[in-house]
């Protein structure tokens, strides 16, 4: 892997399977009784998170914690474009306390981009969300969820239905899914795809009901009500019964098709309670896989790609203890 | 000492002459007791004009001065600049515009000539009193909101109209407003991929159509700011051909550089408008070379260095382009030969002259007029270094690149403001 995770484009087929091997073995962590790995032991993550996300800053917390890294959590309020403390003064700071990897959360696209290539810092620089650019850990944990229910992804068919114009998780899912072998369909209104599309390798539809018979896993993404102001769709109503996600519609899904979200989901709007909460939602799971994930993210930036240690089977006192 | 000799030099690309620069004047004949300069191998070209320059004073004196900036002018190969009016208080007022005026006379690198704001503030609400600045000291022929579009198509009408009073033209910045929100770069394939809010090219197109058509109807000169895409190329020809009084500027930026710079995130490339596709730098170089672009006009836009050392979004628009505008048309049309010398003179000084009507610029390197003439040097390369400009600001987006290419000296009126290459 590289030194840092900016973009799902940084991985390659190797890069990535190595991450879904070793969240499986960070996985199997969970049933132990004692949940912990000395393997970051004396390591420092910041979280350094820009915008509010209360459940990716916990899920790299916990990943962090759980390989016993030292986590500083800052909530830098005043981004520079609040006229606050500038990036760069922030990411100083930060080198100064001697971060290790820094998990980088910002409204702004390409961010954390700067802040691996600017010469601010000399820690590795993970991306957690990048305005409307990417999110690499969600497509990584939403890769290893597919990947535990359906096994390669070679050939299987992912759609990806939603605000795909404004949405990171969309654009990483897109690179990655298809890096790992997976045909995507993107579906939305003309108004929240992006122009340019056509060069992303994927499918596109406006028609959710059309594509749905067809799909090994459906993934609703987040519709911000705001969007409604910005004039890209009618009303809420019309866009939940054109692309949302009800009873009647799950029911023409494949018997083994799955259903997934990033979460947070505003039910009603683009999925509907009772599909969230079906047999086939696999949403709570994707958060427990989003720490297994991180975890072996985390594990691998910062041990080194080369190393071939097992890090469920290093020297482990606190297990012994 | 009463003026130059220069020896050896090719005036426009023409066989090698002598050129005497006496008295302020070009003159047929030299004297005795005149400074020597060997010509050997240098282009003489009129003195440059730009129309469109940020020299942010009064207001932001920590990103450029009226005097820092004409001295990257004069280090260019300009000798007259003119001031674009969104400085802090804008240029709206006789007061503003006599100021900046003063500014540059005392400084004396080259002459300037200020750009009056179209609206009160910039504001696009109501006319600034542009009579009022066209019978100033500072004799404002060009108005402008640059920065911001005169997007009130009411509003731009009457300004049209208005400045026919006194041979004034409006230069607009063409940029649809509503179609642009929070836009950070050109809308196309790479936009959707780095999740930059695009800048889509008929938010240009569109009002330049709109302004051509008003410009005929009402019968006025109409100058359209930095063109930056195919589309407004292909409308501005149209609109030539059939005899509307339309005139367009394109800048070095657009002609060389292209958006896949963006994908670096790094706000050295962010400008306004955006860098474009490879397939508009085509085509502004062939609207130049054939004249559906008048002229090539910097846009030179200081700012301090934390204003481009931060992340994209919060990242001002704008880089520095004085010192390197010659050296990029060289590179972009004169080597592969869309442009003779004779014809970077009428798109760099002779046309930008007349648009502005400048007098005193802008004239044939011959007997009699007034000694704005530069030497330079097209053998030369060189490779730009942010820290050597004479901007007070360090944003150019050609650090590190080789360019061919030298001005060797810059004559304002007989007197040298450049010479050997450096400031006098």
């Amino acid at each position: 892997m590289k030194r840092h995770l900016l973009s799902a484009a940084d991985l390659t087929r190797e890069d990535a399977e190595q991450v879904l091997t070793t969240a499986e073995e960070m996985r199997s962590l969970a049933d132990r009784p004692i949940k912990k790995l000395p393997a970051l032991r004396g390591r420092t993550v910041v979280n350094l998170f820009f915008e509010d996300s209360t459940r990716t800053r916990i899920s790299f917390e916990a990943a962090a914690k759980r390989l016993s890294a030292d986590v500083i959590n800052f909530a830098a309020k005043g981004s520079s474009l609040s006229k606050g403390e500038s990036l760069k003064d922030t990411a100083l700071t930060l080198e100064a306390m001697g971060a290790d990897a820094v998990v980088v959360r910002h409204g702004a696209s390409g961010a954390p981009h700067r802040l691996a290539h600017s010469g601010w810092v000399r820690s590795s620089v993970v991306n957690a969300g990048d305005g409307t650019h990417e999110h690499p850990t969600q497509a990584l944990l939403d890769a290893f969820t597919l990947w535990r229910h359906l096994g390669s992804l070679d050939g299987r068919r992912v759609a990806i239905v939603g605000d795909v114009l404004h949405s990171r998780v969309a654009r990483s899912n897109a690179l990655l899914l298809q890096t790992l072998g997976a045909e995507v369909t993107l579906v939305a209104p003309p108004t929240l795809l992006p122009v340019g599309i056509d060069t992303w390798g994927v499918q596109t539809s406006y028609d959710l009901d059309a594509v749905l018979p067809k799909t090994d896993a459906v993934m609703m993404l987040r519709v911000q009500r705001e969007r409604m102001q910005g004039g890209f769709f009618p009303t809420a109503r019309e866009y939940s019964r054109r692309y949302g996600l009800d009873a009647r519609r799950m029911a023409t899904l494949l018997d083994h098709a799955i259903v997934m979200h990033p979460g947070p989901m505003v039910r009603g709007m683009e999925i509907s309670a009772d599909v969230a909460d079906s047999a086939r939602s696999v949403i709570v799971e994707q958060v427990t896989n989003g720490v297994a994930v991180r975890m072996a993210v985390l594990y691998l930036l910062l041990s080194g790609s080369d190393s071939t240690t097992d890090p469920t089977t290093t020297t482990t006192e606190e297990n012994d203890a | 000492m009463t003026g130059y000799l220069i020896k050896n030099v090719s005036v426009l690309g023409a066989e090698p002459t002598d050129l005497v620069l006496h008295d302020g004047v070009i003159s047929a004949e030299s004297v005795p007791g005149l400074a020597e300069v060997d010509g050997t191998g240098l282009v003489a070209l009129p003195g440059l004009v730009d129309l469109h320059t940020h020299l942010r004073e009064p207001g932001r004196e920590d990103a450029e001065t009226v005097e820092s900036g004409t001295r990257a002018a004069a280090l260019g190969g300009f000798t007259a600049v003119h001031a674009m009016a969104n400085t802090d208080p804008v240029a709206d007022t006789a007061g503003v515009v006599e100021q900046v005026w003063r500014l540059g006379r005392e400084a004396g690198y080259c002459d300037v000539y200020p750009v009056g704001a179209v609206t009160v503030g910039l504001a696009g609400e109501r006319l600034a009193e542009l009579g009022a600045m066209a019978d100033s000291a500072a004799r404002v022929r060009i108005f402008s909101d640059d920065g911001k579009c005169v997007s009130d198509a009411v509003l731009m009408r009457r300004a049209l109209e208005y400045v026919k009073a006194f041979d004034g033209v409006v230069a607009q910045h063409a940029q649809e407003p509503r179609l642009t929100e929070n836009a950070q770069m050109n809308e196309g394939d790479l936009s959707g991929r780095l999740g930059l809010a695009g800048w889509p090219a008929v938010a240009e197109e569109a009002i330049i159509a709109r302004d051509c058509l008003l410009a005929a109807h009402v019968g006025s000169r109409l100058h359209v700011c930095h063109v930056s895409t195919a589309g407004s190329v292909e409308i501005v020809r149209d609109a030539k051909r059939k005899g509307w009084n339309v005139t367009a500027e394109a800048c070095p930026h657009h002609l060389l550089l292209t958006d896949e710079l963006a994908a670096t995130y790094d706000p050295i490339y962010k400008v306004n408008p955006p860098l474009r596709t490879a397939a508009d730098t085509e085509a502004l170089r062939a609207g130049l070379a054939d004249g559906t672009i008048d002229v090539v006009a910097t846009d030179h836009a200081p700012h301090p260095h934390e204003d481009k050392d931060c992340e994209w979004a919060a990242a001002a628009f704008g880089m520095l382009g004085l010192e390197t505008a010659l050296s990029i048309v060289q590179a972009t049309m004169v080597d592969p030969g869309l442009l003779d010398w004779a014809g970077v003179a009428e798109r760099m000084s002779y046309a930008p002259a007349r648009i502005g009507r400048v007098a005193g610029h802008g004239r044939p390197i011959e007997e009699g007029a007034p000694a704005n003439v530069v030497l330079y040097d097209p053998a030369a390369r060189r490779t730009i270094e942010a820290a050597e400009s004479a901007s007070l600001s360090r944003n150019t987006p050609y650090a590190g690149m080789e360019l061919p290419g030298r001005v060797i000296a810059t004559f304002l009126r007989g007197k040298a403001t450049v010479l050997d290459g450096k400031l006098q």
